[in-house]
């Protein structure tokens, strides 16, 4: 059943000359109607002054959506200098009336307006800078408290460290392995063809091996730990600070950096290298799979190779990597974590920001510790 | 709409009849019977872990009992699925005792965006009812701003409150609606409560420890222990009631403070 509503306007009844109006109110006045409703007052011919009486008696429904819209229409009349009265509403409906005059509810509700551009850009720049001021003081208060630790080391939190070290290090194990495994194997397929048109299958080993000791073995696996570890850190630090736990650390005298920040960093400083050096075997043992499938370079010829195609520098070049990138890693997870609002969403937006921003400053390391091997000839 | 809760053929808004409730080997409850009659202010109460919130969140069907019926608006809940439940939903509203509100979205965007689901309003009506339901709750207009965060704990409750308001229930659903507010802030809420009550025609269900609460704004009281319902009745009724729970729930110290505060103000 369609839901029976309206509203007529008329000269009052036995008035008729005189400038008193009466608004009869009919069927439903509820959430469903009131949008078709306030089409309806709209339309009316509405008198410019005098006298309008409001019938209610007509009303079957009224909900508090409906007496809004009756409670709209007549206060703006009456602003308008109408002299506004009710009539034959129910006690109920009356009362909701009542309630709403006595609430005192704005009429008009704008839009929040969208600042203009140059105030968004403006915004914008301020909170970049803060942002950036925030993370100089951030490094600076870990510095700080990682010197302390250095100075008294029994004053570190080391459970907080072996079972960081367990997380990020020993259950990241698999998937970095398998990772840099296909790695190796798919280096190798894509070299395998090229170094057979000249004859020099044997290369494959120079190839494989330089590639993944030097850069993706180190890169990889920094990748890895920032996605598993890295966002990890963020959104524990980020949920602990909306619950208000990093607060409640604070009252009892616990620095949240020596519970939550150092044992973070010193178990990915610690863990980083470790990780790289399996990725290297790894990396090594999927090239070397390959290379027998592809070019028949059996196992034995392979490490007789390996032996010569990599010297010492190589291997340290790309292990001396990861311990920056744990750095960087642990730091940009962390002071992300503490930059989280109050807001469920801004656990989220700051995972994201982690994420991208610790993976972007890697590859940017990576970038400048190549330019920097080369001057120096290694 | 109104009609439907009241033509059933009882008008008890919610019926609950020998609810069991088990978690593992714990028994919370043991055959719970509880009537809620339409256009009441009912309250739950019951000692910490005596299952209060957790009948409570059976009704709302948010978890279900291991035996017994609910029936709300003469509806069985219990195994309904949730779009069956729908329409059940959209006529209760439901405030929790930590308020829940939506961080991210402003007090006005929370109360709104149950409108913009639940109706087609256009978006100038939806800011507007949006801002009728805060006024209601006794919030200042430029409360609608604000994220929840920026709220006092007093106002949380009223923002949360205003959600729960937002589409006109019939019923209304309050868990533990003064707890953690200072006593003007909680006194403010046992008017409101109240006075909402008798002005929107609301069945009230209200799961509280509040004694005050009780004595101005309840009109029957349920009292919990040991897995069933061991006292029914006003709270007049209840203060010279002789079960041992009962005694010692109303008759403690701060029980009688209440009760005498309570006679003071009549």
């Amino acid at each position: 059943m369609p839901l029976a509503f309206g509203a007529t306007l008329s000269p009052a009844t036995g008035s008729i000359g005189s400038s008193v109006h009466e608004l009869r109110c009919l069927g439903t006045w509820s959430m469903g109607t009131i949008a078709a409703l306030e089409r309806t007052l709209e339309g009316l011919p509405w008198p410019q002054r005098g006298e309008l009486v409001v019938d209610g008696s007509a009303i079957t429904e009224l909900d508090t959506a409906g007496a809004w819209l009756l409670h709209r229409t007549m206060a703006k009349l009456a602003a308008q200098g109408a002299k506004v009265s009710l009539q034959g509403f129910r006690t109920e409906c009356s009362g909701l009336l009542a309630l709403l005059a006595n609430r005192r509810v704005p009429l008009e509700v704008p839009e929040t307006p969208e600042p203009p551009w140059l105030g968004r850009i403006g915004r914008h720049t301020v909170s970049l800078i803060t942002a950036f001021w925030g993370y100089l003081a951030f490094v600076g208060e870990c510095a700080l408290a990682l010197l302390h630790g250095m100075r008294h080391p029994a004053r570190v939190r080391w459970r907080p460290v072996l079972r960081n070290i367990e997380i990020a290090g020993v259950q990241a194990l698999p998937i970095t392995g398998l990772l840099s495994f296909l790695m190796g194997l798919v280096i190798a397929y894509q070299g395998a063809d090229q170094l057979r048109r000249f004859g020099a299958n044997i290369f494959v080993v120079d190839l494989v091996a330089l590639a993944m000791l030097r850069e993706l073995s180190p890169l990889l696996t920094a990748i890895i730990i920032a996605g598993r570890s890295g966002s990890a850190y963020t959104a524990q630090i980020g949920t602990m600070k909306v619950t208000e736990e990093i607060d409640a650390l604070r009252t009892i005298g616990i620095g949240a950096q020596d519970l939550l920040v150092v044992p973070k960093v010193i178990a990915l400083v610690i863990v980083m290298p470790l990780l790289t050096v399996y990725t290297d075997v790894t990396g090594v043992i999927g090239g070397m799979v390959m290379a027998k499938l592809k070019l028949g370079v059996s196992f034995e010829a392979f490490f007789d190779r390996l032996d010569d195609a990599v010297q010492l520098s190589s291997y340290w070049t790309g292990l001396v990597k990861a311990p920056v990138f744990a750095l960087i890693v642990a730091m940009v997870g962390c002071h992300r974590g503490f930059r989280v609002g109050a807001s469920a969403d801004s656990v989220g937006a700051q995972t994201t920001t982690s994420v991208v921003q610790s993976i972007f400053l890697v590859i940017v390391t990576d970038a400048l510790f190549s330019i920097i091997f080369l001057a120096l000839d290694l | 709409m109104r009609q439907a809760a009241l033509d059933g053929t009882t008008d008890a808004v919610i019926d609950v009849r020998g609810v069991c409730t088990r978690f593992g080997s714990a028994v919370v409850h043991d055959g719970v019977d509880l009537r809620v009659d339409a256009g009441k202010v009912f309250a739950l109460v019951g000692g910490s872990g005596s299952g209060k919130s957790t009948l409570l969140r059976e009704i709302i069907l948010l978890q279900p009992p291991a035996a017994g019926s609910i029936r709300v608006f003469g509806e069985e809940v219990v195994g309904l699925s949730d779009e069956a439940a729908l329409p059940l939903r959209r006529r209760w509203g439901v405030m929790f005792e930590r308020g829940a509100l939506f961080s991210s979205l402003t007090v006005a965007e929370n109360v709104g965006m149950v409108l913009a689901e639940h109706t087609s309003l256009p978006p100038h009506l939806i800011r507007e009812l949006a801002a009728t339901k805060i006024a209601l709750t006794g919030l200042p207009a430029d409360a609608g701003a604000k994220y929840p965060n920026e709220l006092s704990g007093g106002m949380r409750k009223r923002a949360a409150l205003a959600r729960a308001l937002a589409l006109d229930p019939e019923l209304l659903f309050l868990d533990e609606p003064t707890a953690g507010l200072d006593p003007l802030s909680a006194s403010g809420i046992d008017e409101l409560v109240r006075s909402l009550c008798d002005a929107l025609r609301l069945t009230i269900m209200m799961v509280t420890h509040d004694l005050d609460l009780l004595w101005h704004a309840a009109d029957r009281v349920a009292v919990l222990g040991n897995g069933r319902i061991v006292a029914v009745g006003s709270m007049s009724e209840l203060s010279h009631s002789d079960d041992a729970v009962v005694r010692q729930y109303f008759h403690g110290p701060r029980g009688r403070a209440a009760l005498e505060q309570a006679w003071k103000t009549r």
